[in-house]
């Protein structure tokens, strides 16, 4: 539900979310050795994969979006390993656009820098046995905040979208609470097996 | 939990031998022009020049319909608000709740477009083999580290899966059945970290295994793909067929 279509967005909405975009990538990717490569690569293929997970939610089923564990885990990477995925999503998958990509990368990357930022440094300070609300926090965080920004990128586009905005940003509420429940556990998880994951990224490939 | 493999293309026709540069560049175009029609004879026409060359990539149709379904979870809700909030003459309904004819015609319009759209990608750049994408992406300027990042996604999308696979087989081996509860949701969760631990003790092995064959933090794309003049030829063709929409959206206006 986070892949707006192409032909619904106006031109100011696409371009702003273009040129957000560009820039963050542009300062992801002066971030991203050449050996940190094959790391990002094989956690955004493992995120691709994730994503593609058919998780029941009442009588209906959701897949995660995990841009909040993302900014978690891979820090400035997620910017270009989330716009990697929604281009093999648009481009074999037939999810959002060619045009709206920019704006589609915004919704997820921007929430995924946020849990980065703020999230992941709250999150080391706590003790060992509690870090898994941090991954409650980035998991909610993720989808509530891309959710957020789906209804401001509908809503600014034409009054008419309004409603529908109104009830997407209603549908986010209930699937920010399940992913922020699944992202506690993988980040209990990943804590009790494979603490050097949740490290600064920065120092873990040192 | 449906088709993760990224698709090897098993196509032929005249499509599958244009450069595909030319492919993604069309592909940019038609959704550029498609999207600024606004009438809805025109954007029948990119629709019907979409499923056209969708057709001519001899598609199954199944696999199709099943990924412009992927669209319409979104859309869904747009198509239902739509045509009751735009302004203008009602036709059906009275008060507040009422149908209007401006409202049918712009929800018309999205739909048209945005399947026109997801199908003119599928057909132009969804039947390219995902590494010829990656290089094409490159030759037409987009940053090499992002294509290289993109290529060896493409690749360990296909092993992850696979590890996926065995996971869940034995989470299915164990009676495990997802439902909507907090056991599912616990479970699955457990499922994604084991899937990023194994991932990153992959990604150490292929760094490894790069560093024994000389990488030197600079990888190099190698690809052969020579621009023919038929090639011209297409895009021309294309091109003129693509001119022709906005000049049509012009006249029924």
């Amino acid at each position: 539900m986070a892949h707006i279509p192409d032909a619904i967005l106006s031109t100011p909405v696409l371009v702003t979310g273009g040129l957000v975009s560009a820039s963050l990538l542009a300062a992801a990717l002066r971030r991203l050795d050449y050996d940190r490569v094959p790391q990002a690569a094989v956690l955004s293929a493992a995120f691709f994969v994730s994503s593609l997970i058919n998780v029941p939610v009442g009588p209906s089923s959701v897949h995660l979006l995990l841009n909040g564990l993302m900014g978690l885990l891979l820090g400035w990477t997620a910017v270009p390993a989330l716009l990697v995925a929604l281009i093999l999503q648009a481009a074999f998958f037939g999810f959002g656009g060619i045009l709206v990509l920019g704006v589609n990368t915004m919704n997820m990357a921007v929430p995924a820098l946020v849990c980065a930022l703020l999230v992941a440094p709250w999150m080391r300070r706590l003790p060992a046995g509690r870090r898994f609300w941090g991954g409650f926090a980035a998991g909610s965080l993720g989808v509530l905040m891309t959710g957020l920004m789906v209804a401001l990128a509908l809503g600014l586009s034409a009054d008419a979208f309004t409603p529908a905005a109104k009830v997407l940003a209603v549908i986010y509420l209930p699937l920010a609470l399940v992913e922020g429940l699944i992202t506690a556990t993988i980040v209990g998880f990943i804590q009790r097996v494979a603490p050097e994951l949740l490290a600064p990224v920065e120092s873990a490939h040192a | 939990m449906s088709g993760a493999r990224l698709p090897s293309p098993q196509t032929q026709g005249w499509i599958a031998a244009r450069d595909p540069r030319l492919r993604i560049s069309a592909a940019l175009l038609f959704a550029l022009v498609t999207v600024s029609l606004d009438q809805i004879p025109a954007t029948l026409a990119a629709f019907l020049m979409a499923a056209a060359l969708a057709s001519a990539t001899r598609m199954r149709l199944k696999d199709i319909a099943r990924r412009l379904l992927a669209l319409e979870g979104f859309m869904l809700v747009l198509l239902m608000t739509l045509p009751f909030t735009v302004p203008g003459n009602p036709i059906i309904g009275t008060g507040t709740l009422r149908i209007t004819d401006a409202g049918l015609h712009l929800a018309g319009l999205i739909l048209l477009k945005a399947n026109a759209v997801v199908l003119a990608l599928l057909a132009l750049v969804g039947t390219l083999e995902p590494v010829v994408f990656g290089h094409a992406l490159a030759r037409l300027g987009v940053p090499e580290k992002l294509v290289h990042l993109l290529l060896m996604t493409v690749r360990q999308i296909h092993l992850l899966h696979e590890e996926f696979l065995r996971l869940r087989q034995a989470m299915r081996a164990r009676a495990f059945v997802p439902r909507s509860n907090r056991h599912t949701w616990r479970s699955y969760g457990f499922l994604i970290g084991m899937l990023l631990v194994r991932s990153l003790a992959r990604a150490q092995r292929i760094l490894d295994a790069m560093r024994c064959r000389c990488f030197q933090g600079q990888l190099y794309l190698l690809d052969s793909r020579v621009w023919t003049p038929r090639d011209t030829l297409a895009g021309a063709g294309f091109a003129a067929v693509l001119v022709s929409l906005p000049v049509l959206d012009r006249m029924t206006r």
